[in-house]
């Protein structure tokens, strides 16, 4: 079928900001989706809250509005634009809630705007449970005896007529929210309460407990002619009862014979036509081990994450392909981006494995809990690719940066055979490390099978790598050996520390045996055709199909690796910009990356993408290979950053900012010196290693203090501390892992927190804009509402902060990007810290502004001077808008973390608001984030005592627009004393009606909650601010937060919001 | 052990022996299928070949009751990697073992990727397995530039007649190295299926009056199988429903004149896309092909083709004007592979129950 000629304008709409369970992928994928429909000439009008987005890019639409995702925006955003048709498959379930809504409410349709790719009724059958369940049962695809309940009896009811446990999972939900396995009545009404409440539609599915059965996914494509292919079937190595973003998964399916392989195969391509998807879809299986019975899980219709690791596992670009099918081409028409030789209506076959590994932020929330459940806790992935499954793994685990690089990096020897086997029950993120402790005790496969559930295929597996382990401890290490170790893909350094030599020592064996990398293609059909596509991954004992390239110029650019919290999404926003810069200049540029949910890691990005892990010597062996001219550091984030060393000894240049000076910013002495000869000011502080050092440096300071360690990226570890107790905490955390480098100490300034991203040429800068943080410094940056142009500092401070970034950025000899927050006293500026290279806000800085930094920055580091770029340069005039860049948290997502905010970052997205008035752009930047108020009209507020002043004033004007608050004893006596209506509670642990009752009633909007400052020792902050969040109810624990939030509600009416197009600035 | 594989252009991989250590020259072709090694493995289809599997984890489930004939056919069978310990509810051995069981040498531990390419480049090329370490090039590729496959249909056909009871209509199928499940897909639909040895003449399968006939798969060269043929042209001269699978396809095409020609390294796989030119529809295809019909060939007033290969335009498919025949290149009864165009089969029990009922009236 050809395109479909009257499609000519298309609304694409995001998913917002980062959440757990809605992550880059859809940033990838919509991307793609939007280059595709460019690609056919449709003009896309793209509606995404997200500025981390490469999405968001004006060369990726033609139209960019980073807006609230509401009902109301895109309704707005309909009239103003005038899109024929609306895609909402790509975008995540956060578009597809929106666009679902539009259309039930008929605006879709009083407009003339039609839903192309999958039509509405098709979304409705796959995301309505009793629907799916009714469609699944009129074709004969079985589902777990299931009931979909919209209260607490009724699930109690059915769950008791088929038999604990269950498993529940609440409609239209992100990433599983709100579900989870039920053992017992308690339990049920515990989730089923909580999960009503998070559902779109207040529907809670109670289903049979098939945990334990293999879990089985295919990702499936349809065109409108109604022919069908699977791109990918994956194999999750957890069994079902671990949510499959949690879940470490194998691609292809490992343990199904063809008989299996096909009937599910069969089954879904049946689900996929009687449900009538237009574009991509996923289906989810359990599949019992024993027997051919299997169940229907759940169909997502659109592309997901699995999607876009099946995407990266085949090569198959599936939301490319889904946005042409939406434009009306048939499988058949579209051809393979791959190979250009076949057809997209294929099949794809590999030659190789693929292992993904969730990446878990248990590093930052060091109090939640590491079980992994049916509730999503993953903020990211990391994908490898081997010809063998052991090498696949090996290579995924130290992709993950979590100071682990095999399966001894935790160690469980201290656990008897009994006690191992009652841990490995528990399934946590470390579960594999247990395992292989077992095998190593010798437990059997058998014994580890009962208790895990996990295939004995892939426990034989580790036992592999394991042995190779014992291997190579007792025995000489030969030729042989360290072929063996080098194809289940153990690092130098792991078969240098096992055998007592130096990785050196192990890399100069290998060379003088020629056991080097390979590289092999990915190219969608086992080398059946010859394929043009240069997406790469390196095996052991093969032979290397890379061809040389020597024509042009060769640039590596080093990736950020997979999302975590202080890493996230904006360092590949600025890696595949810094890539296209190279390429415009004539380079040939080439990328390694390890994450499979980001746009970096699409094949044609880059002139190659080798997907391998970041370390320096899986980069080695590529350098060794393609022996580029330079290698690019600063867009990566820390990842590559901590590269920078290694790629020094293998002789690459590092194009822009030097090593040394790199160094310079991070090293204390080095650095302070520097600050000296600037005559810049800093907080006073010390450098130490130990508890009892850093005690001393706090004396002569005097408290708080701030300690953190050096070479950080989100301000891990750093935390305010008062008093010595807290340092003796503090350090004692910090050196859990051992630091390579000392650690700070210093005065802690309770200031204006200013941050700035500058590109300079050696000569001179350009600032393109100021930013202030609304919360007072002690906050991370990251976890601040940042807001440009900066509000609340004098003329005569800019020109400070321009002068001092300029004489920091010539000291350093920066050539590229250098990140500096400030800390402004009145008029005096404090730098507090600089990073030389990308930062978190270049993305959000370049599109308010308009200008390309990470561009600039990579034309200057390829020479160029500002001035010849048609810059001038210096601070940038202020633009006539105000940009309120405002932080998302997922803290429901883990269970036991602390929300309250400190130095450590603990949000996982962002989102922005920008508008002609400053208060408009805050309300905007708060109907991002999901603060839509008021519902009920009630707050609770409980202060620590120095926020009692701010807090009455704050309560008052809460008082004012209608709000009853109700307060804790201390805090509601300071607001009556002021006049202000309170209604004093009982505290938790105090007598009913207490605090928690008020929370549990769901009568409440907001809670305001300040923590007293240093450690805290109290659970019952830590209790109420949890429950809020589980219960919904926004949570906010600094002042000046709930500051910004009063003065947004005070001021707007969300009707007369006005939208601004990017693209146009 | 040691073991060789050497190709005719004088390439050698160097790997580790599986199965059984004896030489064997062979023609080597290469399969893609991610799943099912062991029907692979017992399709009569390869006889005269060694398969390279393009997937590198093989026997990750062991040998399941899934064999598609009596025994293993290929000459020898190379892999990059075979699993030690099989993992299946249904596993009853090893696929090492039954390497050994069924006297097939084989290669493990060589890059499977590299020899496919060369296979895909210069198209497919006889080789050697051997575990002998002293071969000598200068002998031993003349030997392999000699080797042809020769009448496999003979070695892999039935010897004797074997019935599948059923109620439905009654098909004569007549095994040209059949796989199992084309009996199957039949037997399942209800039809009482009678296996016929290769070399039975048509008027024996005539004079049992079946309401439809069943032509194989098989092994080989399509154009070695003259008196085959023949019986084939006197089958199609019946009003008989005929549908004709992989070889039985290339028979019946070449019994109306059509040509069949080598393909560089044919369809080997499970993801073969064909379109049904009569609807458009596209359907993924479990293949296993060296020889093709030459579209060009076939006289446009005989038949026409109903299905062609997406990916390089090749014939997958043709129906006969004016009589019951309709014949296919790909492999509806899948195993391994997709099931998707398993309905096929439905058309042709179609076909036999509406020419039943014809003549009932």
């Amino acid at each position: 079928m050809p395109r479909i000629k009257d499609i000519k304008k298309v609304l694409v709409i995001g998913s917002g900001p980062i959440v757990i369970g809605q992550a880059a992928e859809f940033d990838y994928a919509g991307t793609q989706a939007c280059r595709s429909l460019k690609e056919e000439g449709v003009e896309v009008v793209l509606l995404n809250s997200n500025p981390a987005t490469i999405m968001t890019d004006k060369d990726i639409a033609d139209r960019v509005y980073i807006e609230p995702l509401t009902v109301e925006v895109v309704e707005q955003l309909i009239l103003k634009e005038k899109p024929d048709s609306v895609l909402p498959t790509l975008g995540g379930q956060a578009g597809l809630n929106l666009a679902m809504e539009l259309e039930e409410n008929g605006f879709l349709k009083a407009n003339n705007v039609r839903l192309i790719g999958t039509t509405s009724e098709t979304i409705k059958k796959a995301e309505d449970r009793l629907e799916f369940k009714a469609t699944m049962e009129k074709i004969g695809e079985p589902c777990a005896a299931s009931l979909v309940v919209e209260n607490v009896e009724d699930g109690i009811q059915f769950a008791e007529s088929i038999g604990y446990p269950v498993v529940l999972r609440p409609a239209y939900t992100l990433g599983g929210s709100g579900g989870g396995i039920a053992n017992n009545r308690g339990q049920l009404i515990e989730i089923l309460e909580n999960g009503l409440r998070l559902s779109r539609v207040g529907q809670v599915l109670v289903e049979r407990c098939i945990a334990g059965w293999k879990e089985i996914e295919y990702e499936v494509m349809r065109d409108g002619n109604g022919n069908c292919i699977t791109v990918c079937n994956m194999e999750n190595i957890d069994p079902v009862g671990v949510h499959t973003g949690d879940s470490i998964v194998v691609a292809p399916s490992q343990t199904l014979g063809d008989k299996e392989y096909q009937m599910l195969r069969t089954s879904a391509l049946n689900i996929i036509s009687e449900l009538n998807i237009t574009g991509g879809c996923n289906v989810q299986y359990a599949l019992h081990p024993e027997t051919f019975e299997y169940c229907v899980i759940e169909v997502n219709p659109r592309v997901s994450r699995s999607s876009a690791l099946a995407s990266k596992a085949t090569g198959y670009p599936i939301a490319k392909v889904a946005a042409k099918i939406a434009l009306g081409y048939t499988l058949d028409e579209i051809q393979n981006a791959v190979t250009k030789k076949t057809y997209a209506s294929f099949e794809p076959m590999l030659d190789y494995c693929v292992v993904k590994i969730p990446r878990l932020p248990f590093d930052k929330f060091i109090s939640a809990k590491r079980t992994l459940t049916t509730q999503m806790k993953a903020t990211g992935e990391v994908m490898s690719i081997c010809d063998n499954f052991e090498g696949a793994l090996m290579k995924a685990i130290r992709s993950l940066e979590q100071h682990v690089d095999s399966l001894m990096s935790y160690d469980y020897s201290y656990l008897t055979g009994e006690e191992l086997l009652e841990v490995l029950k528990v399934v946590d993120d470390r579960r594999i490390w247990k395992i292989a402790e077992a095998i190593r005790q010798g437990i059997s496969y058998d014994d580890i099978h009962r208790v895990t559930k996990i295939d004995k295929w892939f426990i034989d597996k580790i036992a592999r790598l394991v042995e190779v382990e014992l291997k190579l401890k007792r025995s000489a290490l030969d030729e042989a050996l360290l072929k063996e170790a080098k194809r289940m893909e153990f690092p130098d350094s792991v078969i240098g520390r096992i055998t007592g030599r130096t990785e050196r020592e192990i890399h100069d064996m290998r060379h003088e045996y020629g056991i080097t990398a390979a590289y092999k293609m990915v190219d969608t059909c086992a080398a059946e055709f010859a394929a043009e596509t240069p997406y790469y991954y390196s095996v052991f004992g093969s032979e290397n199909e890379v061809a040389e390239t020597r024509d042009r110029k060769k640039v590596l650019v080093l990736g950020s690796g997979p999302i975590r919290i202080g890493q996230g999404i904006e360092f590949d926003f600025c890696s595949v910009h810094c890539t296209w810069a190279f390429s415009k200049e004539g380079y040939e540029t080439i990328i390694v990356n390890n994450n499979p949910e980001t746009v970096s890691t699409d094949f044609d990005i880059a002139d190659k993408l080798y997907f391998e892990p970041l370390t320096p010597e899986d980069v080695e062996s590529i350098v060794d290979l393609e022996k580029p001219d330079g290698a690019v550091v600063q867009f990566g984030g820390q990842t590559a950053i901590k590269l920078t060393e290694a790629l020094m000894k293998m002789g690459v240049p590092i194009l822009g900012t030097s090593a040394e000076n790199v160094d310079a910013a991070e090293d204390r002495e080095l650095f302070d010196e520097i600050l000296e000869k600037c005559e810049i000011p800093r907080p006073t502080g010390g450098t130490v290693f130990t508890a009892e050092e850093a005690k001393e440096v706090a004396g002569r300071l005097g408290y708080p203090v701030l300690v953190r360690p050096s070479y950080v990226l989100g301000g891990q570890g750093m935390q305010i501390a008062i008093n010595d107790h807290d340092i003796d905490e503090f350090i004692g955390i910090i050196n859990r892992i051992a630091q390579d480098h000392p650690i700070l100490v210093d005065k802690y300034l309770q200031g204006k927190e200013i941050e700035v991203d500058a590109v300079c040429d050696g000569e001179d800068i350009l600032i393109p804009g100021i930013m202030e943080h609304i919360e007072r410094a002690g906050i991370h940056s990251g976890d601040s509402i940042s807001v440009y142009p900066a509000q609340s500092i004098s003329e005569k401070t800019k020109r400070t902060i321009e002068e001092y970034t300029r004489k920091l950025a010539q000291s350093l000899h920066v050539i590229g990007l250098i990140n500096i927050q400030f800390i402004v006293c009145g008029e005096d500026v404090y730098v507090i810290e600089v990073n030389p290279r990308s930062s978190r806000t270049v993305p959000y800085i370049s599109k308010v502004t308009g200008i390309p930094i990470v561009p600039l920055a990579s034309k200057v580091i390829i020479g160029h001077k500002i001035k010849e770029l048609g810059y001038t340069p210096g601070l940038q005039p202020e633009a006539d808008y105000f940009a309120v860049k405002m932080p998302v948290f997922s803290f429901e997502k883990i269970r036991d973390a602390d929300i309250s905010l400190g130095p450590e970052m603990k949000s996982t997205g962002e989102c922005l608001g920008i508008a002609k008035t400053f208060d408009e752009a805050l309300y905007k930047a708060f109907l991002g984030a999901g603060i839509k108020l008021p519902k009920h009209n009630n707050m609770i507020m409980t202060v620590r005592d120095e926020d009692k002043p701010e807090a009455v004033e704050i309560g008052r004007r809460f008082a004012g627009i209608g709000y009853k608050i109700f307060a804790t004893e201390g805090t509601a006596a300071a607001l009556k004393e002021a006049g202000v209506k309170a209604i004093a509670v009982n505290k938790i642990e105090q007598v009913s009606p207490n605090l928690m009752d008020l929370i549990l009633g769901h009568k409440i909007d907001l809670v305001i909650d300040t923590p007293p400052q240093g450690a805290e020792h109290s659970r019952d902050g830590f209790v109420i601010r949890r429950s809020a969040i589980e219960t919904g109810v926004n949570v906010l624990t600094a002042i000046d937060t709930a500051q910004a939030l009063i003065t947004s509600l005070e001021n707007t009416d969300i009707k007369k919001l006005t939208l601004i197009d990017i693209a146009k600035l | 052990m040691k073991a060789f594989l050497i190709l005719e252009d004088g390439t050698v991989f160097t790997g580790t022996s599986i199965g059984s250590t004896k030489d064997v020259i062979s023609e080597i072709v290469f399969n893609t299928s991610m799943t099912g090694y062991l029907e692979v493995l017992t399709d009569p289809s390869y006889a005269g070949q060694a398969v390279v599997m393009t997937y590198p984890l093989i026997g990750n489930y062991g040998i399941t009751p899934d064999m598609e004939s009596r025994k293993a056919w290929p000459d020898g069978y190379i892999v990059r990697e075979l699993s030690r310990m099989p993992s299946n509810f249904r596993c009853e051995g090893t696929i090492q073992d039954f390497l050994k069981e069924q006297d097939i040498p084989g290669i493990a531990g060589i890059d499977t990727r590299a020899l496919t390419k060369i296979l895909r480049e210069k198209g497919t090329m006889n080789g050697m397995i051997t575990t002998n370490e002293n071969y000598n090039l200068d002998e031993v590729v003349p030997k392999l530039k000699a080797y042809s496959i020769g009448d496999v249909v003979s070695v892999t056909t039935c010897t004797e007649k074997e019935v599948l009871p059923g109620e439905g209509p009654k098909v004569a199928l007549m095994d040209l190295g059949a796989k199992n499940n084309i009996a199957k897909s039949l037997n399942i639909r209800g039809c009482e299926v009678t296996i016929y040895p290769a070399h039975t003449t048509a008027e024996e399968i005539i004079n049992s009056h079946p309401d439809g006939i069943m032509l194989s798969n098989g092994p080989g060269d399509p154009e070695t199988n003259v008196s085959i043929i023949e019986e084939i042209k006197k089958l199609s001269d019946t009003d008989i429903p005929i549908f004709a699978i992989c070889l039985g396809h290339q028979l019946m095409a070449r019994a109306y004149g059509a040509k069949t020609y080598k393909l560089k390294y044919g369809h080997r796989g499970g993801n073969h896309p064909v379109k049904d030119l009569s609807t458009g529809r596209v359907y993924i295809s479990s293949q296993n092909h060296g020889y093709a019909v030459d579209a060009s060939t076939v006289d446009p007033k005989i038949a026409k083709e109903a299905f062609v290969n997406v990916n390089d335009g090749t014939n997958e498919g043709l129906v006969y004007i004016g009589k019951n025949i309709f014949t296919v290149q790909f492999h509806p009864e899948a195993c391994p592979g997709p099931q998707d165009s398993g309905y096929l089969f439905d058309r042709f029990v179609e076909m036999m129950n509406s020419r039943r009922e014809k003549k009932d009236a």
